[in-house]
């Protein structure tokens, strides 16, 4: 099975590697597993004022198909609103990448992480907002 | 006859691989090729379907994740979906674990570190694999619902586990 170009240059070349501050009020994060292969993969956003996704980041541990999905995914989100971000679909990944029938479940982890990292940010604004109104 | 009564063993999770190991092996002298020599045709090929069945039912229940597997599937109890929720503090661990194990080599005692990885994902799959037994035993749909998260949570571990097993040949090599 050959992989696609797209796919070995987002392996060999992942985008956006690293961590955001998990405490940072602006930073959601979204930790997602997948027994059958043992990959996790964390994906982190820094959201503006505006509601904008400035800024992404991740790490995976996983194979190449699932490194280079969450890759992906991070330059995908960047200048989008929660909103948009939160309607990339798995399979808008998997096309992409040109992800073989096996792999797709990895586009699945990836869509799952962005979904997740929007509802942690979610959660601590409303807990954010619940504080500022207690205090 | 399911895998537990192939082998003569009550229905537990919580099984003596010992007890195992040695039915396994009476069964396989049993119908082993030799005794078929003069039988016939039928008698030689039931003997090697035999032979097939009792080997697959040992390697599923001799491997803890495999025979957990086989009860939630004798409870009629579906294998949750590919990517499953599991609680973050799990995930965060596992992350920490497999950077853990990423940046070894920067470590002065790369091998002290191993250890110590080592011995806590040992010490992980032991307390899944002793919660998994009460899981199972209890049968209730709720905790057959924990079981297969913990099924899940194993392997992971067995993952991590290999990854570790790797690490040591690597080292050696260095």
């Amino acid at each position: 099975m050959a992989y696609s170009e797209k796919l070995i240059d987002h392996y060999e070349n992942p985008r956006n590697v690293g961590t955001f501050d998990k405490g940072d009020q602006k930073v959601g994060t979204g930790m997602v597993g997948a027994p059958a292969c043992g990959d996790v993969m964390r994906l982190q956003i820094k959201v503006s004022d505006e509601g904008i996704i400035e800024d992404a980041r991740f790490k995976t541990y996983g194979c190449g198909s699932a490194i280079a999905s969450s890759s992906l995914l991070t330059e995908w989100v960047k200048g989008k609103t929660l909103e948009q971000a939160a309607g990339i679909k798995n399979s808008d990944i998997a096309e992409e990448l040109a992800l073989p029938p096996v792999k797709i479940h990895c586009s699945v982890l990836a869509e799952d992480a962005i979904k997740a990292a929007i509802s942690d940010y979610q959660t601590k604004q409303q807990n954010g907002e619940d504080r500022e109104e207690v205090a | 006859m399911n895998y537990f009564e192939l082998f003569g063993l009550p229905q537990d999770f919580r099984l003596d691989v010992e007890q195992l190991t040695e039915r396994y092996r009476e069964l396989q002298r049993s119908v082993h090729p030799d005794r078929f020599a003069n039988a016939g045709a039928l008698e030689r090929r039931l003997s090697v379907q035999h032979a097939a069945r009792i080997n697959q039912a040992f390697q599923t229940l001799k491997d803890p994740v495999e025979r957990a597997r086989y009860l939630l599937e004798l409870h009629g109890s579906d294998i949750a979906g590919e990517n499953p929720k599991l609680d973050q503090a799990f995930l965060l661990e596992q992350m920490e674990l497999r950077e853990t194990l990423a940046d070894i080599r920067s470590h002065s005692d790369p091998h002290a570190v191993l250890d110590e990885l080592s011995d806590t994902v040992r010490q992980r799959t032991e307390t899944l694999i002793h919660l998994l037994g009460e899981q199972l035993q209890e049968a209730s749909a709720q905790s057959l619902s924990a079981a297969r998260t913990s099924v899940d949570k194993l392997m992971f571990l067995n993952k991590i586990h290999q990854e570790v097993n790797e690490m040591y040949d690597e080292l050696m090599e260095d």
